[in-house]
C-alpha cells in the first residue's frame, strides 16, 4: 500500500458537486424568501429563480444518479461500520490534540466511514424529501382542486421546510469540516483539480499505471 | 306640532324647500319628467349654489352622448338592420312615455312579455338556492334602508313609469314599461321621483327641460353605459354610494380606473360583459357566479354569463412558468381579488360608514347639511345630512377579502337577530373547505340604523311622504317606524334602539391594466392583505410554529457547535505549540 495522488473526482463529478452546491445556496437564498426570511428579491422573482433552480438540479440529479449506477461509483458510499468509531473519537477528541485522520482515501473508498454514511442519508433521505414534497408543492395546479385547504399542501410545505432546516445544517457542517485538514485550501483543492491522495494496493497501482495512466501523478 | 302645521300652512316655506332641494339631488332624478307634464320653467329659490348642493348634480345635467362599445367588434349602427329615426311609428308627436312604449311593443311585441319577467321591472326575484324571496320591493339595506313604503322616492329608478307602490302596482301592464330609459342615445332623457312627496316638494319637480319624446324615442339603440349609470351608479343615493366599484367616474373612465371600460382603451358598455338575450341580463349580485368552471364554453357558443372566465378562460395566464403557477391560484382566487388592487378609484368616493342616529339635528327650525370631505376629483361630499345622519368615506381602498361561494343568505324584515354583534344584512356563504369557495374581494358597508329594541328585526322606515310621518321632513323615528311597520302590517315592539349593521357589496368594477395587478407579497407575506383568512395554508404567510423553532434551533446550534468545535481546536493547537 503507498499513498499516491489519484483523480478521485471525475470532470463529471466535480462539475456535478459545483453545480449542484451553486443551485442549493440559490434554492436556499430564494426559498428562505419565499418563506417570508428576508425580502431582499421580490416574491415572484424568488419563485421563479426557485423553480428554475429546482427544474436544473433535478435535471442535475437524473444525470448524477445514471452516472452513479452506471460507473459503479455508487460503492463509494456504501455504508459501514469499520472504522466509523475512529472516525467520530477523532472529531470528538483526537482532533483537539493534534491526531492523524484515521482514515486512508481508498481507491474504491474514497470517503471515510462518516462522510460515507452522512452522503448516503444526503442522497437517500434528505434529497428525495426535498424533490418529492418541492415537485408535489410545483405541481399542485394538477392535484391541488380542494387541497389548498384540506390540509395536504400544508403538509407538503411543511415537510419541504423541515428539508430546508435540515439542509441548511448539513452545509454549515460541510463546509466547517474544510477547515479541518492541514488546510482548507487543501480540502477544497480536490473538488477543484481532481487529485487526492489515495492509498494504493499495489494491484491498483499497477492498474492505473497500465490502463488510466493520467489519472495517477507518479512524483516519487 | 306648532311647526308642522306652519309647514303645511305655507308651501314656500323655506324649511321645506331646501329639505325637498336635499331630496332630490340625492338620487338621481330619474322618474319620468315626461310623465309629469305639468313641468314649468320656474328658477328654484335659492339654487345649487346657495344651498351648496352639488353633489349629485351630474345626473341632473345632461349626460354626455354615450360613444362605448356595445357590440364587440362591430359598431352597432354598422350592424343594425333598422334606422329608427325612419319607423312611422317614431314620428310622434308623443305625450307621455307610455305613449312611446306602445310604439315600441307594437314592432317589438315580445319585448314587453320578456322584460315584465325581469328584476329590473318586478323589484323581486326568487332565489332557488336559499329559497328566499328578494328584491328591492322588500329587502331593508344599510343605506336609506328599505325602498318598501318609500317607492315615491325610490321608484325614480325602477324600469316603469308611475310605480309610487309596489304592492298596488300593475305590474301587468307592458305599457308602462320604461324603453327609453336604458334604450335611449340623446342624453337628455331624465326621470324624477314618481310622487311629489311633500307639497313643497313639487318645486322640485320644475325647471327642468323638457323632454323631446319623438327625438328621444327615435335615438333608441343597446344600452350604453350612460344609460345603465345613469341608476347603477348612484345607487344608495349618490355617486359610488354604495357598490364602491360603480361610480360616475365609468362613464367616461380611462383606461387606469377600468382595464374594459376605459375610453382610451377598450371602451366596454356594461352590456359587453353582462350579457344576455330576451331582456335577462347575466351577472346578478343577488346569485353571484363565484366560481365559474365552464369558460369560454365551446367555440361559436356563447355563454350567457358575466364571469371574467366567460371570456378570458380557466387559464388565463400565458403559457409561461409565471402564468403556470398564476394559473394554479384559479380554483381558490377569484380573478378580482388580483386585478381590483383597489375599488372607488378615479376620484369619486364611496360611503363606508353610515350612523342614522344624528339624523334629524335642525339649525334654526331646518334641515341642513355639512360638507366635510373633498374627494379625489375636487368635489365636496357631505358628511352630514339632516334628513341621513353622519357619514364617512372612502377612496381607492382595499377591498376586505372573503371565502365566497356565491350564495348570499339576506337578513330580511322577518328575520331576528343578536344585536349585541354587528348584523350581517346579507351573510356570504363560502369557507376554505368548500371547494366551490373562491378568495373575493368585498367592500363593507358598516351602519348604525334604526331596529325594533322588543323584536330584534329590522324596520322599514316611512321617508318618504306627504304627510306628519315621513323621516325627511318631520325628522322623528318614532313615527316614521310605526308608520313604516304599521303600512305592511308588520310586527312592530313600538320600542326602537339603533343596531350596528354589515353589509357586503363584491367588488367587480374597475379593473385595473394587468401591471397594477397585485403583486404575489401583497397576499405572501405575514402581514399581506390575508393576514386574517383562516384555515388554509399561504406560502410566505404561514409557518409552522414548530418547525420553525425547531429549525432555527438546529441551525443555531450548528453554528455554534461548529464555533465551539474550532475554538476549542485553536486553543489546543496553541497549547500545543507553546509545549
Amino acid at each position: 500500500m503507498s499513498l499516491q495522488k489519484v483523480r478521485v473526482f471525475s470532470r463529471f463529478e466535480r462539475f456535478w458537486h459545483w453545480t449542484q452546491a451553486l443551485l442549493i445556496v440559490t434554492l436556499l437564498f430564494s426559498g428562505a424568501g419565499i418563506h417570508g426570511f428576508h425580502q431582499l428579491v421580490n416574491f415572484e422573482t424568488m419563485v421563479w429563480i426557485h423553480v428554475i433552480s429546482a427544474l436544473g438540479l433535478m435535471v442535475l440529479w437524473t444525470f448524477a444518479i445514471f452516472w452513479h449506477l452506471t460507473t459503479g461509483n455508487w460503492r463509494h458510499y456504501m455504508p459501514t461500520r469499520s472504522g466509523l468509531f475512529k472516525v467520530l473519537r477523532y472529531y470528538a477528541w483526537g482532533i483537539f490534540l493534534g491526531e492523524d485522520h484515521p482514515y486512508r482515501k481508498r481507491f474504491w473508498y474514497k470517503h471515510n466511514p462518516l462522510q460515507a454514511l452522512s452522503y448516503l442519508a444526503l442522497k437517500l433521505v434528505l434529497f428525495p424529501l426535498l424533490w418529492l414534497t418541492g415537485l408535489a408543492y410545483l405541481l399542485y395546479g394538477f392535484w391541488g382542486q380542494g387541497a389548498l385547504t384540506s390540509g395536504s399542501l400544508e403538509w407538503i410545505a411543511t415537510l419541504h421546510t423541515i428539508g430546508a432546516y435540515a439542509m441548511a445544517v448539513f452545509i454549515i457542517i460541510h463546509i466547517y469540516l474544510l477547515t479541518t485538514g492541514h488546510s482548507t485550501i487543501e480540502h477544497i483543492k480536490p473538488m477543484i483539480t481532481g487529485y487526492d491522495e489515495v492509498d494504493l494496493s499495489e494491484a491498483e497501482e499497477a492498474y492505473l499505471e497500465q490502463d488510466e495512466p493520467g489519472r495517477i501523478i507518479k512524483d516519487k | 306640532m306648532l311647526k308642522l302645521s306652519m309647514a303645511f300652512s305655507s308651501v314656500l316655506n323655506r324649511k321645506y324647500l331646501i329639505l325637498c332641494y336635499l331630496l332630490f339631488n340625492f338620487i338621481p332624478p330619474l322618474v319620468l319628467a315626461a310623465s309629469q307634464p305639468g313641468a314649468s320653467m320656474a328658477a328654484v329659490e335659492g339654487g345649487n349654489t346657495e344651498l351648496g348642493i352639488n353633489e349629485y348634480d351630474i345626473t341632473a345635467k345632461k349626460r354626455p352622448v354615450d360613444k362605448s362599445v356595445v357590440i364587440l367588434g362591430e359598431k352597432a349602427e354598422d350592424t343594425s338592420t333598422t334606422d329608427h329615426s325612419k319607423l312611422k311609428e317614431l314620428q310622434g308627436p308623443f305625450s307621455s312615455g307610455p305613449e312611446v312604449t306602445k310604439a315600441c311593443l307594437s314592432c317589438h311585441n315580445k319585448a314587453g312579455h320578456q322584460f315584465i319577467k325581469n328584476k329590473h321591472w318586478t323589484w323581486k326575484v326568487h332565489i332557488d338556492k336559499t329559497g328566499q324571496d328578494l328584491g328591492k320591493s322588500v329587502l331593508v339595506n344599510n343605506f336609506c334602508t328599505n325602498a318598501a313604503g318609500n317607492e315615491g322616492m325610490c321608484a325614480q329608478c325602477h324600469a316603469g313609469y308611475g310605480m309610487t307602490d309596489a304592492r298596488t302596482y300593475d305590474f301587468k301592464n307592458e305599457d308602462n314599461i320604461d324603453c327609453l330609459v336604458c334604450h335611449e342615445s340623446t342624453g337628455t332623457y331624465y326621470k324624477l321621483p314618481p310622487s311629489p312627496g311633500n307639497k313643497a316638494c313639487a318645486v322640485m319637480f320644475e325647471g327642468k327641460p323638457k323632454i323631446d319624446l319623438t327625438k328621444v324615442a327615435q335615438s333608441v339603440t343597446l344600452p350604453g353605459r350612460s344609460n345603465c349609470g345613469a341608476c347603477h351608479f348612484y345607487g344608495g343615493g349618490g355617486d359610488n354610494v354604495k357598490h364602491g366599484d360603480l361610480s360616475s367616474v365609468l362613464f367616461e373612465p380611462p383606461k387606469s380606473v377600468d382595464v374594459h371600460m376605459g375610453v382610451d382603451g377598450e371602451n366596454f358598455s356594461c352590456v359587453i360583459c353582462h350579457v344576455g338575450e330576451g331582456h335577462e341580463w347575466s351577472g346578478s349580485r343577488y346569485e353571484p357566479i363565484a366560481k365559474d368552471t365552464i369558460g369560454q364554453g365551446k367555440p361559436g357558443l356563447a355563454r350567457q354569463t358575466a364571469t371574467c372566465e366567460s371570456c378570458h378562460g380557466l387559464q388565463p395566464h400565458p403559457g409561461n412558468l409565471m402564468g403556470l403557477k398564476l394559473n394554479d391560484h384559479t380554483d381558490r382566487v377569484a380573478c378580482q381579488t388580483c386585478h381590483i388592487p383597489q375599488y372607488a378609484t378615479g376620484g369619486v368616493a364611496t360611503k363606508i360608514h353610515w350612523d342614522w342616529r344624528t339624523a334629524g339635528k335642525l339649525k334654526n327650525g331646518e334641515g341642513y347639511r355639512e360638507e366635510g370631505y373633498i374627494q379625489g376629483n375636487g368635489e365636496p361630499r357631505h358628511t352630514y345630512k339632516s334628513i341621513k345622519g353622519n357619514f364617512k368615506y372612502g377612496e381607492n381602498l382595499k377591498p376586505m377579502y372573503v371565502w365566497f361561494n356565491g350564495t348570499e343568505r339576506y337578513l330580511t324584515v322577518h328575520d331576528k337577530f343578536d344585536p349585541a354583534k354587528p348584523v350581517e344584512i346579507n351573510h356570504l356563504e363560502g369557507s376554505p373547505d368548500d371547494p366551490n369557495s373562491r378568495i373575493w374581494p368585498f367592500k363593507r358597508m358598516e351602519t348604525i340604523q334604526p331596529y325594533d329594541k322588543g323584536n330584534n328585526t329590522l324596520v322599514y322606515m316611512h321617508l318618504w311622504g306627504d304627510d306628519p310621518d315621513a323621516f325627511w321632513g318631520n325628522y322623528n323615528f318614532a313615527r316614521a317606524i310605526k308608520h313604516g311597520m304599521d303600512d305592511f302590517q308588520l310586527p312592530y315592539s313600538g320600542d326602537f334602539g339603533f343596531v350596528k349593521t354589515w353589509s357586503y357589496w363584491p367588488i367587480t368594477h374597475m379593473v385595473a391594466p394587468k401591471e397594477k395587478a397585485l403583486a404575489c407579497k401583497e397576499c405572501h407575506s405575514k402581514d399581506g392583505r390575508l393576514k386574517d383568512l383562516e384555515g388554509m395554508y399561504i406560502p410566505g404567510r404561514d409557518t409552522n410554529p414548530w418547525v420553525e423553532k425547531i429549525g432555527i434551533f438546529a441551525v443555531l446550534a450548528t453554528l455554534l457547535g461548529v464555533l465551539v468545535h474550532g475554538l476549542i481546536r485553536i486553543l489546543f493547537s496553541r497549547r500545543r505549540k507553546a509545549s
